[in-house]
């Protein structure tokens, strides 16, 4: 029942390490990090988030900084978005794609006015950092912000506590971002998150993250939220996690991310495709893909978790859970998944197998909690 | 950690009385999972061999196997649990106990710890 110790490669450690510690926080390794998983509970700290404010490092995140007249266009070399097409001050969620059309990581771009500002997944930032200089380095100046925190500060209190710290940032609306200066530190912001919560994202210097995250917990709504919740809040949104949900093996199409290819970069767009796998995208779009990811609601309490193989009535094999847990929110167990096109529809009727079991899943709309952006 | 009970290296607990075995698991194991949304326990008149998985008990992020600590039958659980599996959280080693068991040979309890040799357990791993 004891938690894997972990292996013994040297862990790496955020500029708020310390501040987990002295917080309680249980900490674990992830993505090649030390981590806090949880410090008052998972459940707690999921409910808060959704009522108040939460706080979360994921400094452990590749910050990464595109430089150059030439880095639009360059990054649509790799990506289906639209970027070159991207306003100022304007933030888009992206796929890099290979060429079989699956799916290297997911990542959000920003057009910061003079540069572009990437993120990407902790667990993919090394082979993505060297995929962009591989295609992009003569292309524009690729630099990672190694020397950078990112905080996020998500949940229905987000605004108001940062309007507190921040006035520049009270009028922003979600996947925007700004320039703004917090506790004398040079701070570039987004209203953006992966709670389905309001909230921002605060890229801040290493060396001031610690003061800044003191002065947000300071705040009355704010308390600090491990990677359990930040897990628990993503699934309840029907936000994919990268390696589970999606992955080399899944493709936009049959992840449903098509919104995420800009209508310029679809087959009839201006600058239509030309990003890797581009092809068997626009094939699948327009032929179907055999397979769709879904949200499922299992009946009863029993946690229907990854990996767990979804059958119709008959006992077949049709696809399988690649995220599930209990939502806090829903107080019920939920999950996302793979399955048949053909069996994809809201409502079909599956069983998932759990311990040797069927266990009846209803396939369901995704969110299943609200999304509660702030549009102004 | 009450001091009449014993344990299994896998952090079960067990309170004896006659042939009558209470199983439940510890604190510490409980601190470990973190919150319980889920109990699968076993039904009633299911007979199991010491270390035998018997039960699983799911916190928000993973499910974990229970073993059996003795050979028995199973002749009750608690069905609190179905609607209020924090209990394991709440009160690990008295109203979140998992099931009762009428053991095949009293002689195995001599195989767990006391709770004096299961706190040195615990430290050492801790």
């Amino acid at each position: 029942m004891a938690e894997d110790a972990g292996s013994r490669e040297v862990l790496a450690r955020t500029p708020l390490f310390d501040l987990h510690v002295e917080l309680g926080a249980r900490m674990v390794p992830f993505a090649g990090y030390v981590m806090p998983v949880q410090y008052q509970g998972i459940l707690d700290e999921h409910r808060h988030t959704r009522s108040a404010a939460g706080l979360f490092d994921v400094s452990h995140m590749g910050q990464v900084r595109l430089d150059g007249p030439g880095a639009a266009a360059a990054i649509e070399i790799l990506v289906p978005a639209d970027i070159a097409g991207l306003g100022a001050g304007r933030q888009r969620y992206a796929l890099f794609t290979n060429a079989e059309g699956g799916i290297l990581d997911d990542l959000m771009v920003t057009n910061a006015g003079d540069h572009l500002f990437v993120v990407v997944n902790a667990g993919c930032k090394v082979q993505d950092i060297a995929h962009m200089r591989a295609h992009l380095g003569g292309l524009c100046d690729i630099a990672e912000l190694a020397d950078r925190a990112l905080l996020a500060l998500q949940g229905p209190a987000a605004g108001p506590v940062m309007a507190r710290l921040a006035p520049a940032t009270a009028d922003m609306v979600f996947m925007t971002a700004r320039q703004v200066e917090i506790l004398g530190a040079d701070c570039f912001v987004t209203r953006s998150g992966y709670t389905g919560e309001d909230g921002f994202e605060i890229s801040v210097p290493g060396t001031k993250a610690e003061e800044l995250a003191r002065r947000l917990l300071a705040e009355d709504e704010v308390a600090p939220i491990g990677l359990g919740a930040r897990d628990s809040l993503r699934l309840e949104a029907g936000l994919c996690l990268y390696g589970h949900d999606i992955d080399t093996g899944t493709t936009p199409v049959e992840a449903r991310l098509v919104w995420a290819i800009g209508k310029a970069r679809r087959g009839d767009g201006e600058r239509a495709l030309g990003y890797p796998g581009a092809e068997i995208v626009e094939q699948q779009i327009a032929a179907g893909p055999a397979r769709r990811r879904v949200g499922l609601l299992p009946e009863g309490r029993a946690p229907v978790r990854e990996g767990a193989e979804l059958q119709d009535g008959e006992g077949r094999a049709v696809g399988h859970v690649t995220s599930g847990g209990f939502g806090p929110t829903m107080e019920a167990p939920v999950a996302m998944g793979y399955v048949e096109a053909g069996l994809a529809a809201i409502g079909t009727k599956l069983n998932a197998v759990v311990r040797g079991k069927p266990l009846p899943v209803t396939v369901a709309k995704m969110p299943f909690v609200k999304q509660r952006y702030y549009r102004g | 950690m009450s001091s009449d009970l014993r344990y299994s290296e896998e952090h079960e607990w067990v309170s004896v009385d006659g042939d009558i075995a209470t199983v439940g698991i510890s604190d510490f194991a409980q601190q470990q999972l973190g919150d319980v949304v889920f109990i699968e326990l076993p039904d009633i008149g299911r007979t199991v061999e010491r270390g035998g998985e018997i039960a699983v008990v799911e916190s928000v992020k993973a499910a974990s196997e229970i073993y059996a600590p003795l050979s028995g039958e199973i002749v009750e659980v608690n069905d609190a649990l179905a609607d209020e599996p924090a209990k394991v959280n709440e009160s690990p080693e008295v109203d979140g106990w998992l099931f009762k068991m009428r053991l095949n040979d009293a002689a195995e309890v001599g195989k767990l710890m006391d709770a004096a040799a299961y706190k040195t357990f615990t430290d050492d791993q801790g």
